[in-house]
């Protein structure tokens, strides 16, 4: 395809030409130009003020992505994606850090209310000094905000709290600058730069962040949130998150995502790294709201994700639990590597797909230690024409002596122009694992709906009642306060779904 | 007050109602025997509003308001409940959150405020103990695990909070051993007043034992072929339907 070639080096030039005399020099942009090339890796490393070695990394990355294609193997389709027609580093016109409310783009603030975001972190993120000295109201528990609006980690809420343990929360940019060992040691150590064609996009060209790092033996005192949010046009977001709980450490870790309605389509390749040291746990929750398209499959974010978790110490314990009612395509396994004697994984996942949207998602566990221990419970409804697959895989080393997993597989279907497909893999080596897997597929009955409205619910608050009884199990995991936003989310996401 | 008027119905284009007109006045008890197939559920899920029961014909008004025009739910709100001859699963929904969701859709729609959790659990507390209904009965899945007569229980646990204007009992008694008959019985006459009527669709004479009607109609072949008293029922007990019907035609 000659044509496409040359409109891809037309762009490629344009965009070149735009570097030699836009970069260097104005260094207050706030866009780097369209395309992807060298030259935006070291744009991008150039404004993040980073050190030599992590410019070396994503340059590295960028050549083994040159030489990497798409995964095929998902059971998406989508049309192919231009990755030259996209902004790969987009920032805030507000500069970060605001010293009072006034100096805060109160666009920024409606976007944080819209979020739901609670008005008192609201204004520790518009970075309001000493608003995170006073206690949360109503004696609620208090939960740390890290907020990534577009590539830039706007504001770390409690962070001086979180201070006091030893707990660093921060973006990781700053990481990079204040915690250069931490993030040296550990970036990357899970989710290679090579690991896949998205994972090493990402690597290449990450803008930022979320950075923790809990030390041995704290529990920490709150819950850490993250909320991102694509908000430029043509903006890829490619976040990096990293989470090390050393030692005998705890966390528990709220990522909600959104993303306002457009009719193209928005690339977002995210990396997400967690390592769990010998008795530590880390909880990782999702609620995940990207923009899903119209009902005609118009528009709607490309949701192609990479999570993983390192289960390293002995007895350490990773839990994911994600509710994905968004997104035009998700791709999306959030995985353990079980290496710990007697680790723990667990995945928990409720996936919706209305409409067009399309969902590949489910887990890896990895089994290596002796004694290492998975569950695996994934909720999958689709409706409309929305095609849903689990796609798991379940890995036993021979060196896993008394490996154990359980894996339960439901799928709900409404309507009957939607699909659902389960496809999971056992690989077990070893003679005293003992693998279960679970799987059923049912609908939501005439009988039931009948009995709800009979009951004085309308049909869509039946829908809403049957399909959070279905992933009961799963918003069960959720920290409280997700719970209620998720079973909201499910019943939105479903509106127009029956009858 | 429920007022049915020649009305029939349809399943799967098969005439199955074929002109039933019947009155149930406020504060009454009515029962309804019949054969098998005779169009006894027919009737209750045509009341109800149920999809695929088709009608055909005829009126069913409930207390000045047109059934027939309205959303099964727009019934419920009404005033109508329909305890089902099997009550549907629906697991994973605790009870005690489906019937506050009911009861508060309900109160909703009739402009009435609605009950937080505190004050819901007080109100089921207090009808499950007349219900001897063990408490735990509210955190099960709404029916999922319950006995058959678990299921009917909850049936008329669901009718005491909701308090109905009139209740379509349909075959609430098939299943149940005679305690827990007497219980459901209990519930039933325990609601009886000025406000509240009943329509009980039964196969036996037994339950009438213990919810005596004040009338009796026979349906038979998509029509009520005879009414009476509460003797009619002790009639047919005796003599099956046969020789009844055989006189009414």
């Amino acid at each position: 395809m000659p044509a496409v070639e040359e409109t891809l080096d037309t762009v490629r030039d344009a965009t070149q030409g735009a570097y030699k005399w836009g970069f260097e020099t104005d260094i207050e942009m706030d866009f780097a130009p369209k395309g992807l090339n060298e030259d935006i890796v070291r744009f991008i490393s150039a404004k993040k003020n980073e050190p030599a070695w992590l410019l070396e990394w994503r340059l590295r990355a960028f050549e083994a992505w040159k030489g990497m294609e798409e995964p095929r193997w998902p059971a998406v389709t989508y049309p192919p994606i231009d990755y030259q027609d996209a902004y790969y580093y987009a920032a805030p016109k507000e500069k970060i850090g605001p010293k009072s409310l006034d100096e805060v783009d109160p666009e920024l603030l409606r976007t944080y209310a819209k979020l739901g975001i609670p008005l008192k972190e609201q204004a520790i993120l518009a970075g309001v000094e000493g608003a995170g000295d006073v206690p949360s109201e109503g004696g609620r528990m208090p939960i740390a905000v890290d907020a990534v609006f577009d590539s830039v980690s706007v504001a770390t809420t409690y962070k001086d709290r979180l201070e006091k343990d030893g707990i660093i929360f921060c973006p990781i940019s700053e990481a990079v600058q204040t915690h250069p060992e931490l993030v040296k040691k550990y970036l990357g150590s899970v989710v290679p730069h090579t690991d896949n064609f998205f994972a090493a996009l990402n690597s290449a060209v990450f803008t930022d962040g979320s950075f923790v790092y809990i030390p041995k033996g704290v529990r920490c005192p709150m819950e850490l949130s993250t909320y991102f949010r694509i908000n430029a046009k043509s903006t890829g977001q490619f976040e990096r998150t990293l989470i090390i709980a050393d030692e005998g450490a705890i966390v528990s870790y709220l990522e909600g995502c959104t993303a306002p309605q457009r009719d193209e389509n928005q690339l977002h390749a995210a990396v997400v790294e967690l390592v769990a040291m010998d008795d530590a746990s880390i909880k990782y929750s999702t609620v995940q709201n990207w923009y899903p398209g119209d009902e005609n499959g118009v528009g709607g974010i490309y949701n192609f994700v990479t999570k993983r978790a390192a289960c390293r110490g002995k007895r350490s314990k990773v839990s994911w639990t994600q509710v994905e009612t968004g997104s035009a395509i998700t791709w999306k396994y959030p995985s353990c590597i079980l290496q710990g004697e007697d680790s723990v994984g667990e995945f928990y996942s409720v996936a919706i797909t209305n409409n067009h949207q399309q969902a590949d998602t489910g887990t890896k566990m990895i089994h290596l230690g002796k004694g290492s221990r998975s569950t695996i419970v994934s909720k999958g409804i689709s409706a409309g024409q929305g095609q849903n697959t689990y796609r798991g895989l379940v890995r036993i080393s021979p060196k896993a002596t008394g490996a154990r997993n359980f894996t339960q597989c439901d799928s709900l279907l409404i309507g009957d122009l939607c699909g659902a497909h389960t496809v999971p893999y056992i690989e077990n080596r070893c003679m005293t694992a003992k693998v279960e897997h679970e799987a059923t597929t049912s609908r939501i009955a005439e009988d039931q709906l009948f009995y709800c409205r009979q009951r004085g619910l309308t049909q869509e608050d039946a829908v809403g009642l049957i399909v959070n009884g279905f992933c009961r199990e799963v918003l069960k995991e959720l920290p409280m306060e997700f719970a209620v936003e998720a079973q909201k989310l499910l019943q939105i996401s479903l509106e127009g779904s029956v009858g | 007050m429920l007022r049915i008027e020649n009305l029939t119905a349809e399943v799967d284009g098969k005439p199955i109602l074929k002109g039933v007109t019947l009155e149930v006045p406020d504060g009454e008890v009515h029962a309804i025997m019949g054969p098998n197939g005779a169009g006894k559920s027919t009737l209750s899920y045509a009341l109800s509003g149920r999809e695929g029961y088709e009608i055909t014909g005829g009126t069913a008004v409930l207390n000045g308001v047109d059934l027939l025009e309205m959303e099964p739910e727009e019934r419920a709100a009404a005033g109508l409940f329909l305890a089902f001859q099997y009550p549907v699963e629906l697991p994973g929904v605790g009870n005690a959150n489906f019937l506050r969701t009911a009861l508060n859709a309900i109160r909703r729609t009739r402009g009435e405020a609605e009950v937080d959790a505190m004050q819901f659990l007080k109100l089921a507390r207090a009808r499950m103990k007349e219900l001897s209904m063990p408490e735990d009965m509210l955190k099960r899945g709404v029916n999922v695990g319950f006995s058959g007569g678990e299921k009917k229980r909850n049936e008329i646990l669901q009718m005491a909070l909701l308090q109905p204007r009139i209740a379509i009992l349909d075959e609430t008694d098939s299943g149940l051993d005679i305690d827990a008959l007497k219980i459901v019985a209990d519930g039933v006459n325990a609601m009886r007043g000025p406000g509240f009527s009943a329509l009980v669709i039964t196969h036996y004479q037994r339950l009438l034992n213990h919810i005596v009607p004040d009338r009796v109609h026979v349906l038979a072949d998509g029509r009520i072929l005879t009414s009476g008293g509460p003797e009619l029922a002790h009639r047919l007990e005796a003599e099956g339907y046969a020789g009844v019907l055989e006189e009414a035609a």
